[in-house]
């Protein structure tokens, strides 16, 4: 990367942070100037482009400030059918006006809560974005959730995007879930604009004895967005955690999801579909970290990419030394559709105790053709069948959705998506 | 459990049987690395001049390098300055044919079991024996010259065939490759080099025997396969080591080229000394293995063993540029006490419709690292290309560990690429099937470590296989039948 980048992130973003979690704010700016920004030299950032990407569309790092919304745009967003609670941010600000208030749960704004452990579980170090996050974050939310209770209906988080000039977003989420607790997230961003911004999302979540999270991230805001999204978990004795994201477009995305298996009996479960045209790029980093014995994580990425699209995977599994009688599995499959398509996947195992089973699969491959003309044989014409075949690839991960209305919803979203534009 | 116990522990006690070493008069270059000492081999070896400039090149381009840390191993960083470049026997003359070589020299492969008695021979191998940094002897020279194919040391090849020498070396690995291979490009002292001409199916298999006698020294040995149009070889490779408690630097280069139709087939049994059960000593295995599917529906087979070293560090990859070329990388690594291994392929598809196929099998035990890491690049070109890899680890002991690195880079949409890999240690319910069934616990798992490998040792070659066996039981004592 440049000196340039780095030195502007600098200036304009340090400058203009507010003023509160000084003391964090002062460690992740030292840490942050010692890493710079990742280039493609470094491993984890190989294939992902992200400094010479911000470089060329981010003219001005500012941060970005709180949009004013109307009702009409709130409820324009909302996905059909959604039943559940909202919580909505403009730019990584909270707005309670907008905001259902949901009954024993606090939700606060982050800066009201200095004692937030920001940074324990997204550690700074780890990457050059999470300390850049950790020195600029302009606010976010603090959620916790006490114990024994059973959230039903999910929860929204909403949240709007709109560029002045170039600007950085950076919202901090803190989400704290209490013992046998149950609590389920939709994310979805929203994008009031086409010129390009930067989003820079860092979201902690610590789950409970026997907690049963899920998350799951919708990313369609559109092709002028360069985000890095970070969701770093960890989970105690016998809780579950599941993620599904569902990745449609972004000029170049990258979600690092780790999960930290802290306690015995705990599972993991990482779901995710790409589905990329155009000239996106979505690189998709998994971490689960086995630390205990008798834990189990399932993984399974799915992705088709057409035009000119990049899908990138990682997916790393760590078993520790003491975590015997682990149970660790990954799958990443893959349809390139197009000449210009391009895919790198590194599925990657580190195991150090013995008495485990760990297995990963990965493929790369095209549509069947003798499949194809099957349905064709049989008086389907070739595009419908072609989008019959691709969403029969998927469908084994939608399935994975266990909220009905949003699995509807992303349906709707994957057949609109596979019925257009999606070329041989 | 207390069986369980007892195998681990026969496992873990089984010493090296190669660490014997012979005391003969040697030649040495004195400790150091520079040009005088790279001038120093290219005289001794009374290289032509064009060699010696392609040596000081390496050195020079060497020297701007670094040395490369991405590996998934663990060593004191080694003092290259402190290593002996050049040692050989000491032969009055050179000899002419085997009846002339030095007999203690015989006596010392005759002590590994190899013979390069022609006569004494069952089989049909010929063998190229490079003791540290020379060949002291190549069998079957004139049955093989005969069809026309060229057999012999490195030296002898350059004196010889100046011509084959200048067009290939450095063809398929170039000097700025690697580190490794830099350095080897500037000091490598002997090795092998074989020629097949066009149509001609070799009809023994050819084999290079290493050993490494002399202490403090590195052994950089340069093996260079051309095969021409529809050729055939297998060629073999083994290696020994004294148990010595100072680490040997062993980095080699080989380069194959193969042409259209020619088939290669490159099978290694690695047995360096892989250190004592401390971890003191051994062998540091970083080699450079790479060949070139040329031609149109030329075929690569690289078929590795590994079971020695304290740390390997070796990736045998296939550019396959022909199109209708076949890359194939067959492996079974087994680590113990404290080795290492970070081992691999690398599969290039460049040519239309090329195929690979990795199968690599990794049993770590006692203290032991092993990883596997590999790549398959399918360029934009390259049409219709199909590969299936498949990397399983076994895990024996709670103190080993296995690691995975595969990378899969795919930019054309008609490639069908497949990976698979687990890790596990022998299924309590296997070894229970197999006692319901009468099989005592060891036999079971001797079954079943036997039958892990077995797709892998099936493409060795017959005498291959018997000794890759024996070895892996060896390593594995208690657990192989």
């Amino acid at each position: 990367m440049s000196i340039k980048t780095k030195q502007e992130l600098v200036q304009g973003l340090f400058t203009a942070s507010p003023s509160n979690f000084i003391a964090l704010r002062e460690q992740g700016k030292e840490i942050f100037l010692s890493q710079g920004l990742p280039s493609q030299k470094s491993e984890e950032y190989r294939f992902t482009p992200i400094a010479k990407k911000l470089e060329q569309a981010i003219t001005r790092f500012f941060p970005a400030s709180p949009l004013s919304l109307s009702k009409e745009q709130v409820q324009n967003a909302l996905l059909d059918g959604f039943e559940g609670d909202v919580l909505v941010f403009s730019n990584g600000y909270y707005h309670p006006e907008f905001s259902n208030q949901i009954e024993g749960m606090e939700v606060s704004i982050l800066s009201e809560k200095p004692n937030t452990p920001i940074g324990s579980i997204a550690k700074p170090e780890k990457d050059p974005f999470l300390s850049l996050n950790q020195a600029t974050f302009s606010d976010g939310i603090f959620i916790s959730i006490p114990s024994k209770f059973i959230c039903k209906k999910p929860i929204l988080l909403l949240n709007f995007h709109q560029e002045l000039d170039g600007q950085v977003i950076s919202p901090r989420i803190w989400i704290e879930v209490g013992d046998f607790s149950e609590v389920t997230f939709v994310e979805q961003g929203c994008s009031l604009g086409s010129s390009p911004y930067f989003v820079n999302k860092v979201i902690e979540i610590q789950g409970g004895v026997q907690s049963q999270i899920s998350y799951h991230r919708i990313q369609h805001e559109g092709n002028q967005v360069i985000e890095v999204s970070q969701l770093e978990t960890d989970i105690q004795r016998g809780a579950q955690f599941t993620s599904f994201y569902l990745s449609l477009s972004g000029d170049l995305i990258r979600n690092n999801l780790s999960l930290h298996l802290k306690g015995s009996n705990s599972v993991g479960n990482m779901y995710g579909i790409s589905l990329l045209q155009g000239k996106s790029l979505v690189d998709h980093h998994t971490y689960v970290d086995h630390k205990e014995p008798h834990a189990e994580s399932n993984e399974l990425y799915k992705g088709i990419f057409g035009d000119y699209s990049r899908g990138v995977f990682n997916g790393k599994i760590l078993v520790r030394k003491d975590a015997q009688k682990t149970n660790a599995f990954q799958q990443n499959n893959n349809v390139l559709l197009s000449e210009d398509a391009l895919i790198n996947t590194k599925p990657q195992l580190e195991i150090w105790a013995d008495d485990v089973k760990c297995s990963h699969g990965c493929t790369v491959g095209q549509l069947d053709e003798e499949a194809l003309f099957y349905l064709q044989a049989r008086g389907i014409e070739k595009t419908t069948a072609r989008g019959l075949l691709l969403f029969a690839f998927i469908a084994e991960v939608v399935d994975k959705i266990q909220i009905e209305s949003l699995q509807k919803y992303i349906i709707t979203l994957i057949q609109e998506r596979l019925g257009s534009k999606f070329r041989t | 459990m207390s069986k369980d116990n007892q195998l681990l522990e026969d496992l873990t006690s089984k010493e090296y049987e190669h660490g014997w070493s012979v005391n003969y008069e040697a030649d040495e270059a004195p400790a150091g690395l520079n040009e005088g000492i790279i001038r120093w081999i290219s005289s001794k070896k009374e290289e032509p001049q064009w060699l010696l400039e392609w040596r000081l090149k390496a050195f020079a381009t060497w020297q701007s390098m670094a040395e490369p840390s991405w590996a998934n191993v663990n060593y004191p960083k080694i003092d290259l300055q402190a290593l002996k470049y050049y040692s050989a026997p000491k032969q009055s003359k050179k000899p002419k044919n085997l009846n002339e070589v030095d007999p203690e020299l015989i006596a010392i492969y005759e002590r590994l079991g190899i013979s390069l008695n022609e006569q004494k021979r069952l089989q049909g191998i010929a063998v190229d024996a490079v003791l540290d940094s020379v060949s002291v002897a190549t069998t079957f020279k004139d049955t093989l010259s005969k069809l026309g194919i060229i057999f012999c040391s490195f030296s002898e090849a350059v004196k010889e065939h100046p011509e084959l020498i200048k067009k290939y070396l450095g063809s398929v690995v170039p000097i700025q490759d690697n580190y490794y291979a830099a350095l080897n490009s500037a000091v490598f002292s002997d090795g092998s080099f074989c020629y097949i001409p066009k149509g001609v199916r070799c009809p023994m298999e050819l084999s290079t025997y290493f050993r490494i006698n002399a202490a403090n020294t590195g052994q950089f040995e340069r093996t260079l396969i051309v095969a021409e149009e529809s050729s055939y070889v297998s060629y073999l490779e083994g290696c020994t080591a004294p148990q010595r408690d100072e680490n040997q630097l062993h980095a080699a280069v080989v380069e194959i080229y193969a042409a259209a139709h020619a088939e290669v087939k490159y099978s290694t049994v690695q047995n360096w000394f892989p250190g004592d059960k401390e971890g003191k000593g051994g062998i540091y295995n970083f080699v450079t293995k790479r060949g070139i599917c040329a031609g149109d529906y030329s075929k690569i087979s690289w078929t590795q063993v590994e079971t020695g070293s304290a740390v390997t560090w070796k990736y045998p990859s296939c550019i396959l540029k022909g199109d209708h070329s076949v890359g194939e990388f067959y492996s079974v690594a087994v680590t113990n006490n404290y080795q290492q291994a970070d081992t691999g392929t690398k599969m290039i598809h460049i040519g239309k419709n090329t195929k690979s196929r990795i199968v690599s099998k990794g049993i770590s035990a006692g203290k032991s690292q092993n990883s596997y890491r590999g790549q398959v690049q399918v360029m934009k070109r390259a049409q219709h290309a199909i590969n299936f890899s498949q990397c399983d680890s076994l895990l024996m002991g709670n103190a080993c560990g296995a690691h995975t690195f595969p990378y899969i880079d795919i930019a054309n949409p008609t490639a069908k690429v497949e990976h698979e890999a687990t890790t596990s240690k022998i299924g309590e319910d296997q070894i229970f099937y197999c006692n319901q069934r009468g099989i005592a616990t060891e036999d079971a798992v001797a079954l079943i470590v036997n039958g892990y490998a077995k797709e892998v040792l099936n493409q060795l070659p017959m005498e291959f296989a018997v000794e890759a066996q024996k070895l892996l039981a060896l390593t594995l004592e208690g657990s192989v039948g």
